[in-house]
C-alpha cells in the first residue's frame, strides 16, 4: 500500500494521511493508492502539510507500518529516547521499529 | 571574550525581525516550502525526522554563564528539556515548533547569540581550539583572530553563495585539539624567526563522502595579511568550483583536481592581486577585538597542589583536568559521555549548574569542544574539588576523556533526515561493554568517532576506531574502519572489510581493540600500534 507522510507545518510533527487530514498515527494511515500526487498537491498548496511524501507500507495486526526503517522511527520517535515517544508509558511500543 | 556593540546588536535584532516576518508568510500561505527553506536555513533552522531542529551558533565554542542559561531556558521552554552539543562546538535543539523560531532567535538575540550561518552554503561557525586562552603550549590566545574573520566573513555578499559550506579552524599551539586540517580552511598561528606573529594555511580538508587532508600552502602568511589570503583562496575556488555536481562542490574536491601547486599559484596570484587593493582589516579594528579577549586577573601565589586524598576526585582529576598556563589554576573538562546517557546531550539543570560553576569558578567562561564535551578553561586548582562535587551531583562527572567511552556520534536515524544508520545505539552499547574504568584506562587513549552516513558529522574519517552506518538494502549495517586522527599528525582511516550489523560491529570493535591489547608495545596507544603494525595486523583478529 501507498501511505503518505509529511510534517506538519507549525509544529514539524511528523503527520500521517488518513483519508479526511493528517493524524500524528501511522496506524490512521490508509492507502492514496493512485490519488498519492493530487493529495499531496493539493495539501501541500492549502498548507496542511510540509514537504508530503509516499512511501510503501503494510497492513499488519497492529496496524499500519512504513516499509523503510527511517519512517518506522519516524512514526514513534528516536529509539534512544522512549519517554519522547508517541507511547512514552508503553515500553513495547518501539518493538516493531528495528 | 567578545562583546557586541551596537552595530552587532541591530544587525542581529534587524536579522530576527526580518526572520519573523518571513515565518509569517510562510505560515499564512503567501510564501512556498521552495521559497522559504533557504530563508530558514540560513537561520540554522532545519527540518528533521520527527520535528524541525534549529542549530545555534556558538563562536569558537566559547560561552558565558548567561548564556547557557538562556540555552537551558530554551530548552525548558521550547524544546523538550535538553539540548545536543555538536562536532562543530554548536547547540542543537531536536523538537522547535516553526511557529516559535522567531521567539526563540529573539531570545539569543538577548544574550548576543544567534543561529546564523549554521547552515547553508555559507562560512561556517568558525572553530578553535577549545583549551584556547588557557592551554600551556600555545602561542597566543588564537580567539581574536577567530572572531576577527568571524565579522569579516559574516554577510559578506562575496561569501553569501559560494559553492558550498566552508569551515575553518584557527588554533595556536602545537598540540592539535581541534582537528584543523579537517576543514575547508585551516589556520595555525605560529612566530617566524624575527619573532613576528603569522600563519601557517592548510586549505583544502574536510570529510564527508569524499575525505581529504588539507595540505600547508603558505609557511606564513604576515597575521594582518590572513583576510587577503582568505578572499584569494575563496575566489579561487567561486572561480573554478563545480557548481554543476552538489557531490563535487566543495573546495578539497577543487584542490584534489586542479592539484596542490596549481590551487597555490592560482591562490598566490590572487592573493598578491588583492594586496594591492588594500582590503585587509586596520590594525585598529583587530586590537579593538583583542581587547575582549584580554586574559583574566588570575591570582599569583596560589597552590600548585592538588589535594587527592578522595580517591574518586583522585580519579577524575587524573582523567579531566589539563595543565593551565597559569601557575595554580588548571582547566577542567567536563564529560558529556555517561556510559548509559547520549553523547552531547545536556538537560536544562545540568546547563545551569555548569553556567553556576563557570560563573563561581571559571571568570564566567566555559568552551564547548569538538568532542560533544565541555571545558571550564580558568580554574584555580583549590577549587577541584568543590567543582568535582557538583558535577557529580549533577552527573556529570565521569572520568573517561579521550577514552574508549568517549565516544562522539552523529544524531544519527534517530534525529537525522540524511542518516542511513543510527549512531547513538552502537555508541551506548559500546560504552557499556567497556564501562569498567580499570579497563578504560589500561587502554588508554582510544578515540572512536562514529556517523550515520557518509556526510561524517561523527568525524568517522578521524576516528582511531571510525564506524560508518550505511543502508543494506533497508537495514542498518556498519562499515569498521582504523587508523583516522584529527590531532598533529592528522591521518584518515581505512575501512577493514565487510560491514557488520549492530550486535556484529560492537564485537568487531572489542576484537581490535583486545588485539592492540595483546600485541601493544610499552607506551604504546592503539593509533601507535595500528601505525606500526598497518591494518594487516588487525584484520585476521576482527574477521578471523
Amino acid at each position: 500500500m501507498k501511505i503518505l507522510t509529511g510534517n506538519d507545518l507549525k509544529t514539524g510533527s511528523v503527520v500521517w494521511w488518513d483519508g479526511e487530514g493528517w493524524s500524528l498515527h501511522v496506524e490512521d494511515a490508509v492507502d492514496a493508492g493512485d490519488r498519492a500526487e493530487a493529495i499531496m498537491a493539493r495539501e501541500e498548496a492549502e498548507c496542511r502539510v510540509n514537504g508530503p511524501y509516499a512511501i510503501d507500507g503494510e497492513k499488519t495486526a497492529e496496524g499500519v507500518r512504513p516499509a523503510h526503517i527511517k519512517d518506522r522511527i519516524r512514526a514513534l520517535g528516536p529509539t534512544v529516547r522512549p519517554d519522547l515517544t508517541l507511547k512514552p508509558a508503553d515500553p513495547n511500543a518501539g518493538n516493531w521499529v528495528i | 571574550m567578545y562583546k557586541y556593540d551596537q552595530y552587532d546588536q541591530a544587525m542581529v535584532d534587524a536579522r530576527v525581525e526580518d526572520f519573523r516576518d518571513q515565518t509569517r508568510r510562510r505560515l499564512e500561505g503567501k510564501m512556498t516550502d521552495d521559497q522559504f527553506k533557504p530563508l530558514r536555513l540560513k537561520n540554522g533552522l532545519y527540518l528533521q525526522l520527527h520535528a524541525y531542529m534549529l542549530r545555534v551558533a556558538i563562536p569558537y565554542g566559547t560561552l558565558n554563564s548567561r548564556q547557557l542559561r538562556k540555552l537551558a531556558h530554551i530548552a525548558r521552554t521550547y524544546d523538550r528539556g535538553y539540548g545536543h552539543f555538536t562536532t562543530r562546538q554548536n547547540l542543537q535543539y531536536h523538537w522547535i515548533k516553526l511557529e516559535q523560531a522567531p521567539d526563540i532567535l529573539a531570545e539569543l538575540a538577548e544574550v548576543e547569540m544567534h543561529c546564523i550561518q549554521t547552515s547553508g552554503e555559507s562560512i561556517r561557525n568558525i572553530s578553535a581550539d577549545h583549551y584556547a586562552g588557557a592551554a600551556a603550549d600555545e602561542i597566543m590566545d588564537p580567539r581574536p583572530w577567530a572572531e576577527t574573520l568571524r565579522q569579516m566573513t559574516t554577510f559578506m555578499p562575496e561569501f553569501s553563495y559560494l559553492p558550498r559550506k566552508f569551515k575553518i579552524a584557527v588554533i595556536a599551539a602545537k598540540e592539535d585539539r581541534a582537528a584543523m586540517r579537517w576543514h575547508d580552511f585551516g589556520l595555525r598561528i605560529v612566530k617566524n624567526d624575527a619573532g613576528e606573529i603569522g600563519f601557517e594555511v592548510y586549505p583544502g580538508g574536510g570529510m564527508g563522502r569524499t575525505p581529504f587532508i588539507a595540505y600547508k600552502s603558505s609557511d606564513f602568511v604576515p597575521q594582518h595579511q590572513i583576510f587577503s589570503y582568505l578572499q584569494a583562496v575563496l575566489r579561487v575556488w567561486n572561480r573554478n568550483a563545480r557548481r554543476d555536481n552538489i557531490h563535487k562542490q566543495r573546495m578539497k574536491i577543487l584542490v584534489h583536481e586542479l592539484g596542490e601547486e596549481e590551487f597555490t599559484r592560482q591562490v598566490e596570484e590572487e592573493f598578491q592581486h588583492i594586496l594591492t587593493l588594500g582590503t585587509d582589516f586596520p590594525q585598529a579594528e583587530y586590537e579593538r577585538i583583542a581587547a575582549y579577549f584580554t586574559p583574566p586577573p588570575f591570582e599569583t601565589g596560589l597552590p600548585d597542589e592538588i589535594d587527592r586524598s578522595d580517591p574518586d576526585f583522585a580519579v577524575w582529576v587524573d582523567q579531566q583536568v589539563a595543565p593551565h598556563k597559569a601557575p595554580g589554576y588548571a582547566i577542567a573538562n567536563i564529560s558529556l559521555k555517561p556510559i548509559q546517557g547520549i553523547g552531547g546531550d545536556m538537560t536544562a539543570e545540568q546547563m545551569e549548574v555548569v553556567a553556576d560553576l563557570a560563573e563561581r569558578y571559571s571568570f564566567d567562561e566555559l568552551r564547548v569542544a569538538h568532542t560533544q564535551n565541555l571545558v571550564l578553561p580558568h580554574v584555580r586548582k583549590a577549587d577541584l574539588y568543590a567543582i568535582w562535587q557538583a558535577l557529580r551531583e549533577a552527573g556529570l562527572a565521569d572520568a573517561n576523556l579521550d577514552l574508549v567511552t568517549d565516544i562522539i556520534a552523529c544524531p544519527g536515524l534517530d534525529y537525522c533526515t540524511l542518516a542511513n544508520a543510527r549512531s547513538i545505539p552502537v555508541a551506548q552499547k559500546i560504552a557499556e561493554r567497556f564501562a569498567d574504568l580499570d579497563r578504560q584506562k589500561d587502554l588508554g587513549e582510544l578515540k572512536i568517532k562514529i556517523s550515520g552516513c557518509i556526510n561524517a558529522c561523527g568525524h568517522h574519517h578521524a576516528g582511531h576506531i571510525g564506524i560508518l552506518g550505511v543502508d543494506r538494502k533497508g537495514t542498518e549495517n556498519y562499515q569498521l574502519l582504523l587508523g583516522g586522527s584529527g590531532d598533529e599528525e592528522t591521518s584518515q582511516a581505512k575501512i577493514t572489510g565487510p560491514g557488520f550489523d549492530e550486535a556484529g560491529i560492537v564485537d568487531a570493535v572489542e576484537r581490535a581493540v583486545e588485539r592492540y591489547r595483546e600485541i601493544r608495545e610499552p607506551g604504546e596507544r592503539f593509533l601507535d600500534t595500528y601505525r606500526r603494525v598497518g591494518m594487516d595486523g588487525f584484520k585476521e583478529a576482527i574477521y578471523g
